[in-house]
């Protein structure tokens, strides 16, 4: 079932076309993320779907009906420009955006004491903002986005500003709420955080949709049948044997164990890899060579802006 | 609770609770007051400074007469001493040299020469006493020649001073006292607070939003709020500041002038507010009865001001013109990245402010001139300029006019506002131009 779903949304502002008819869907607990270069549009579709503006054609759905008013105090949204009022103390400060988000003095009272014992800032309470570390103030920032249990949360750039350790603290957390039922949309160029926690991804560039799917499926997707091979023996057994039916891309004899990389020409199938192999050499290991989210991104946006 | 009425809230509270806002408040009165205490407190300050001045009379006429005073000596000196002192002036013992040459009756000029700067208050002490002392030789002159008996008591009864009192005559023609001092003061008082408020918190609704701009945690809010909420709970509850320290200030205004009056040995009386500002009016009056007289006069002058409808009429203003002009405020807050470029938008919001109160100036002086009336029915200027009027008292039909199209002004500005206000808190790292602030009007939400 989808939590979220976008269908056929367009929006322009004057003379330019910030998303053309672009469709997502969220499936419920999942982390779907949300990617594009600069300028791609996906700041104009998340604000879209905080209410923030209103796309010009197209439909927004939540929990498979029109997404209303309402809705938005579901929704928790970590923008990427974001920040806090500075001279303001903290606490009140987070109670002030508990509330606003639809939440009782009582309600917002009991869920930042869990977190702020959670994450060990009670002492901050009282301190004003400007006082805190940039990472300190993202942390606050973090609670105040999910303090109300949003069903769908929106969290852009989420680790920017954070040390690793932190980094690993929120992925934690974004991870262990996944597992409480949260549907998650996550918007980031560092491709290796999506590798690691998204299940689903769609990619906009230049105002349009290019591509989505399930992320392990994609990254099938754009392999290209190269191998890695390491084995004991002479390269020059298997070189003869390899010829004409692969393209050996790379090879490094180091003495003790040597290393392949092969891509296949024609139809070829690993099976068939491993038994010319296996006749003349050793093999210590065999990979497919599944391209990481950084190449499928660049190789994917490449194509769009050649075509 | 509302999120308007959380918005609001948050306005209110953080800023009642700043350190600059208590300071200022409580401080406020008391430079109101220094400022009308000090001058007259300086200018009662008697010049102390002892001066000796020396007086050369070739005519004669003053010989002997110039008296001095306890601080300024005249000492006559003949033609002798004059040639000498003259040209050593700075080195003799004399402040200055008064000359007066034998023809001054016709000349009608005498000369003070001093090697310093001579001080008004003194030059006009010794223009008086020369006037007078001639004035007395001459009217001397004319008894003695008319020769009638008791003339100079005469000349003396010939001496008039009329007072006028005002009255303005109702639509039904029943005759109203109406005092114009009363209209200007209370005029000129009414305009200014519009005048102060709407500039001093208008301000304070631009610098509100640009801190949300800068401190980038707009975005996080308007993914709850609509950003015209957040635009109308930041201006009503800057308003509601704004309120809370006039109110303040007009308890602290009666409570000062109140112990002000049980200090002063002249009025044991305690009154009502009325009498205060009666009271404080003829301050000055000397003479017991007189000043009761004029007691009661001031009552009823102020009785025919219509109280009701005047503060109406101000509430009605105030909130006009701060609506009005707090969301122009808010555009351009929203428009800009930093303070320095808010300027180029500031200016035009400030002229139609700043001429406003100089249209005022003139508007208590002449309530019904072409000039008042065209500013007080054009929406920018109305709040300001319709207020100065009102104490005077102005026809029904203005009156309406210039309040619906102020209203009609006010809900298409804050529309248009809004609009601006909404595309423009999330526009970075661009700078704005007046073509690019008129495409946002045009952006659908």
């Amino acid at each position: 079932m989808d939590l979220f779903s976008a269908q056929e949304v367009s929006k322009s502002y004057s003379d330019f076309k910030a998303l053309s008819d672009v469709s997502i869907s969220v499936p419920a607990g999942t982390v779907f993320g949300l990617l594009g270069p600069n300028g791609a549009g996906k700041t104009t579709l998340i604000r879209i779907i905080n209410q923030i503006t209103a796309p010009d054609s197209g439909s927004i759905w939540f929990h498979d009906r029109k997404m209303k008013a309402d809705d938005i105090y579901r929704i928790g949204y970590l923008p990427e420009e974001r920040g806090l009022y500075k001279k303001m103390k903290v606490g009140e400060q987070a109670l002030y955006l508990g509330m606003l988000k639809g939440l009782s003095r009582r309600d917002a009272m009991r869920e930042l004491k869990i977190w702020f014992e959670k994450f060990e800032i009670i002492s901050w309470w009282d301190k004003k903002v400007m006082e805190l570390s940039k990472g300190m103030q993202q942390k606050v920032q973090f609670i105040c986005t999910v303090l109300h249990k949003p069903e769908l949360m929106i969290f852009d750039e989420p680790f920017s500003g954070f040390d690793p350790i932190n980094t690993e603290i929120m992925k934690h957390e974004i991870l262990r709420m996944k597992k409480e039922g949260a549907t998650i949309i996550f918007s980031t160029h560092n491709m290796e955080s999506v590798e690691e926690l998204c299940d689903h991804i769609a990619l906009i560039d230049k105002s349009k949709k290019i591509l989505d799917g399930p992320t392990l499926d994609i990254r099938e997707k754009y392999k290209s049948n190269i191998f890695d091979v390491f084995y004991k023996g002479d390269f020059s057994k298997i070189e003869k044997e390899l010829t004409g039916k692969y393209s050996i891309l790379e090879h490094v004899e180091t003495g003790r164990t040597n290393s392949l990389k092969i891509q296949f020409l024609n139809g070829s199938t690993s099976g068939a890899l491993i038994r010319d192999l296996v006749e003349h050499v050793e093999i210590v290991s065999f990979n497919e060579l599944i391209p990481s989210m950084n190449e499928v991104f660049i190789k994917v946006v490449t194509q769009n802006s050649k075509s | 609770m509302s999120k308007i009425g959380l918005v609001l809230t948050r306005e209110y509270t953080t800023r009642i609770r700043k350190k600059s806002f208590i300071v200022m408040t409580l401080l406020m009165p008391a430079l109101m007051a220094a400022m009308f205490i000090l001058p007259s407190y300086f200018m009662s300050q008697d010049d102390t400074k002892e001066r000796t001045i020396a007086v050369y009379d070739g005519s004669t006429i003053l010989l002997g007469q110039l008296e001095s005073t306890n601080y300024t000596k005249f000492k006559f000196i003949p033609k002798e001493d004059y040639d000498k002192i003259k040209d050593h002036l700075k080195n003799s013992e004399f402040y200055a040299l008064l000359v007066i040459q034998p023809n001054v009756l016709t000349t009608k000029t005498v000369q003070l020469i001093s090697a310093s700067n001579i001080p008004f208050d003194l030059k006009y002490q010794v223009q008086n006493k020369i006037n007078t002392i001639i004035e007395k030789e001459k009217m001397a002159e004319v008894i003695k020649k008319a020769a009638i008996p008791d003339l100079e008591d005469q000349i003396k009864a010939t001496k008039t001073s009329i007072s006028i009192s005002t009255i303005k005559l109702g639509e039904s023609g029943e005759a109203k006292k109406s005092s114009t001092e009363i209209g200007m003061i209370l005029g000129y008082v009414f305009g200014f607070v519009i005048y102060m408020f709407i500039l001093l918190y208008g301000q304070m609704v631009m610098q509100g939003v640009m801190e949300e701009k800068q401190s980038r945690i707009v975005e996080v809010i308007i993914s709850s709020v609509k950003p015209f909420e957040l635009m109308m709970g930041k201006i009503i509850g800057i308003a509601m500041v704004g309120l809370t320290q006039l109110a303040i200030w007009i308890v602290l205004g009666i409570v000062i002038i109140t112990s002000a009056r049980g200090l002063m040995p002249a009025a044991q009386h305690a009154g009502t507010a009325q009498d205060i500002v009666a009271q404080s009016q003829m301050a000055a009056q000397a003479s017991a009865p007189e000043q009761l007289d004029k007691i009661q006069d001031v009552l009823s002058m102020l009785g025919s001001v219509n109280f009701p409808l005047i503060i109406g009429c101000f509430i009605f203003f105030f909130v006009g013109g701060y609506l009005l002009y707090s969301s122009l405020f808010a555009a351009v807050g929203s428009a800009v990245d930093a303070q320095e470029d808010a300027q180029q938008f500031m200016m035009p919001i400030m002229l139609p402010i700043i001429f406003a109160i100089l249209v005022m100036m003139s508007a208590i002086k002449n309530p019904e001139g072409p000039v008042a009336f065209w500013f007080s029915i054009i929406p920018l200027t109305s709040p300001i300029v319709m207020m100065a009027r009102i104490p005077f008292g102005v026809p029904a039909w203005q009156l309406i006019l210039s309040m619906v199209i102020l209203v009609i002004t006010f809900v298409g500005m804050v529309w248009a506002a809004g609009k601006i206000y909404r595309t423009g808190i999330l526009m970075y790292g661009k700078k704005t131009s007046w073509k690019e602030l008129g495409k946002w009007l045009t952006y659908k939400s």
